[in-house]
């Protein structure tokens, strides 16, 4: 159905710009509106990803179609791996909503708030649906300045800090892609993704694109937060209000940072022995960092910071590792698997990392604090926050029969087999020093004494964020489920095809 | 090749401003300035030796055209650079109403 696809950009846009006209008109506008336009786009995303299968499907932007086969115009592209990332980020979307609608109250500018919101989700939905390297940009700086702005919603110090920063840094990084996005098109003379990819299979100039190769790590991998380039997520992340920490690491990083990495050096460049080296070292140094420095924090959202850029780093790393394999040559079905995890790695940590920032929300919510020291004793008064988020840290540190277990599991299985002995047992570490650093919240926060007896007279949160919070911790539990290989065929392979078969993303848009 | 490197130089200018500067509101002119020095070099990616603007003219078919994508690119780019700049700014005046100052050094709760 490819006269659904601009409408995944259309629709959010233009509920954000009827927000911001009608919401002070009509009392309470945003608060329906808001919900009902990002629950069609879910049903819209769940269709597609039911419907699409194996083929990939292209739509023309203002019917600039192709012609001799020279794209002109601009493409949205939609394939296994985009409709995947779609499903998502509505999905993801969504159920942040649904919990802004009663944590969202305290603050005031609500119709600003769902307004941005839209706008976040038109940005990504374009990011991952665009096949031209411009518009690509173009949606990724409407998502990311969203979301400087929700960053800074609470406008008290340390958000109007953090934002300062995130921003810097991310001016930074969108220059980074300009500048490579401009040299990719000096050598070239196109930016559809799928021409650019035939026309350097002519004639490919290693040095000059290994050069545009490292401006593409370093412009996205800051959006990513991958290890070097990390100093704005903790701070951004833990700043901004609990539902848009969720969106933030959750889904943002993911479909601006690590989407677009591996869209780009999978279908754009021709894989290079460096890179894929350089991308699984990353990946991997910022899996062991992040998840040691997890550990030392107090500040329940700054330790999800944290175990985000660690649980980014097991992406990366599965991708690296799939992608040295397929330069090697040798050992493809280790690789589909490498790919494979890290996709399912993708997916599952879309859901818990959200589920987490929701319920550190719910605390936050409660107690007006993020202080691990200051909590304790909790599982009485809040059971849906405590049994949830116990689902939630199971799920992330890898304990069977959450979905977190299947997909380390499948990445340390492709590295075993791929002879990456290190990455393996650094994987395993990794794994038990999230599992001591969520042992340590869940100690802290719901089963300790505590000191204080106020506590003992928190309420559970309302509704609307308990819902939230218990759909995503069944979603851990069913996305298990993708462990089975009938089930994994199903769903994750057309996305592991697009990944592997690098080539027939140009050449089936092409249509050559 | 001297305009290539000039634009290099004032990226660099711009980098050393963002990096060495204490004051939110030089940190956010440095990083404009980097911006314009990206801005130029796809100005000069899009340039041909001895071109004119591209208004097709069938009565010269041996007329040189400069390519105007990178033209449009460049509007588009800083149309966006704008709507950075003007958040940028915003956040920076709210900084201004919470510390009274534009110090960097006197702005730091957070730290990595």
């Amino acid at each position: 159905m490819d006269a659904l696809i601009p409408l995944f950009v259309a629709i959010p846009l233009i509920s954000a710009f009827l927000i911001m006209l009608l919401s002070k008109v009509i009392k309470g506008f945003h608060r329906f509106f808001a919900p009902i336009a990002l629950l069609c786009l879910l049903v819209m995303a769940i269709f597609e990803y039911a419907n699409l299968g194996q083929s990939s499907i292209q739509y023309a932007v203002g019917g600039w179609s192709i012609e001799n086969g020279y794209p002109i115009g601009i493409f949205m592209v939609l394939d296994g791996f985009s409709v995947i990332m779609l499903s998502i980020i509505n999905l993801i979307g969504f159920i942040a909503l649904i919990y802004s609608l009663s944590y969202i109250r305290k603050y005031t500018a609500e119709g600003n708030y769902y307004a941005l919101f839209c706008l976040i989700i038109a940005g990504m939905n374009g990011v991952v649906l665009s096949g031209d390297l411009f518009n690509l940009f173009v949606f990724l700086e409407v998502s990311v300045i969203a979301s400087y702005a929700l960053v800074a919603f609470g406008v008290g110090k340390t958000e109007l800090e953090a934002s300062f920063k995130y921003q810097v840094l991310g001016g930074l990084a969108s220059m980074l892609i300009l500048l490579a996005i401009g040299l990719i098109y000096w050598k070239t003379k196109t930016l559809n993704i799928a021409d650019v990819r035939s026309v350097m299979e002519s004639g490919y100039s290693k040095p000059f694109y290994i050069f545009v190769q490292v401006l593409l790590i370093s412009g996205f991998g800051l959006k990513a937060a991958i290890i070097p380039f990390h100093a704005w997520l903790p701070d951004a992340h833990s700043s901004a209000p609990s539902p848009i920490s969720a969106m933030l690491s959750g889904v943002l990083i993911k479909a601006v940072g690590v989407y677009v990495l591996i869209r780009l050096f999978f279908n754009l460049f021709v894989f290079s022995h460096e890179i894929a080296v350089v991308i699984t070292a990353l990946g991997a140094i910022s899996m062991l960092i992040g998840a040691l420095v997890a550990l030392m924090q107090w500040d329940l959202k700054r330790m999800l910071a944290y175990s985000s850029i660690s649980q980014i780093g097991y992406v990366v790393m599965a991708f690296g590792m799939g992608m040295i394999l397929i330069v090697r040559g040798d050992h493809l079905p280790v690789a589909a698997l490498a790919i494979g995890g890290g996709l399912y790695h993708l997916v599952n940590h879309a859901v818990f990392k959200g589920l987490l920032f929701l319920n550190a929300g719910a605390l936050e919510h409660r107690l007006d604090t993020r202080d691990l020291k200051k909590m304790g004793g909790l599982s009485s008064v809040m059971p849906i926050t405590s049994s949830t988020s116990f689902m939630a840290s199971m799920s992330i540190s890898g304990i069977p029969p959450f979905n977190g277990f299947f997909s380390k599991l499948f990445i340390i299985i492709a590295a075993i087999n791929g002879k990456f002995y290190l990455l393996a047992a650094l994987a395993v570490g990794v794994s038990i020093v999230t599992l001591a650093y969520f042992l340590k919240f869940q100690r802290f926060a719901f089963f300790n004494k505590s000191s204080d007896p106020s506590l003992n007279h928190i309420k559970e949160v309302p509704f609307s964020m308990s819902f939230s919070m218990v759909f995503l911790a069944l979603l851990c539990l069913a996305l298990s489920l993708l462990a089975i290989p009938s089930v994994n065929e199903a769903l994750l392979q057309p996305a592991i095809d697009v990944l592997m078969q690098s080539d027939l993303y140009s050449t089936t848009l092409l249509g050559l | 090749m001297t305009v290539y490197i000039l634009c290099f130089v004032l990226f660099l200018v711009g980098l050393y401003g963002v990096l060495t500067r204490r004051n939110l509101i030089k940190i956010a002119i440095s990083l404009s300035i980097m911006e314009f020095s990206i801005f130029l070099i796809l100005v000069l990616i899009g340039y041909i030796e001895n071109g004119i603007a591209p208004i097709l003219d069938p009565g010269r078919a041996d007329q040189v055209y400069v390519d105007p994508l990178p033209q449009a690119m460049v509007l588009t780019a800083i149309v966006i650079g704008l709507a950075t700049t003007a958040m940028l700014m915003a956040i920076a005046i709210r900084l201004y109403r919470k510390y009274k100052t534009f110090d960097i050094r006197e702005i730091r709760n957070l730290r990595g």
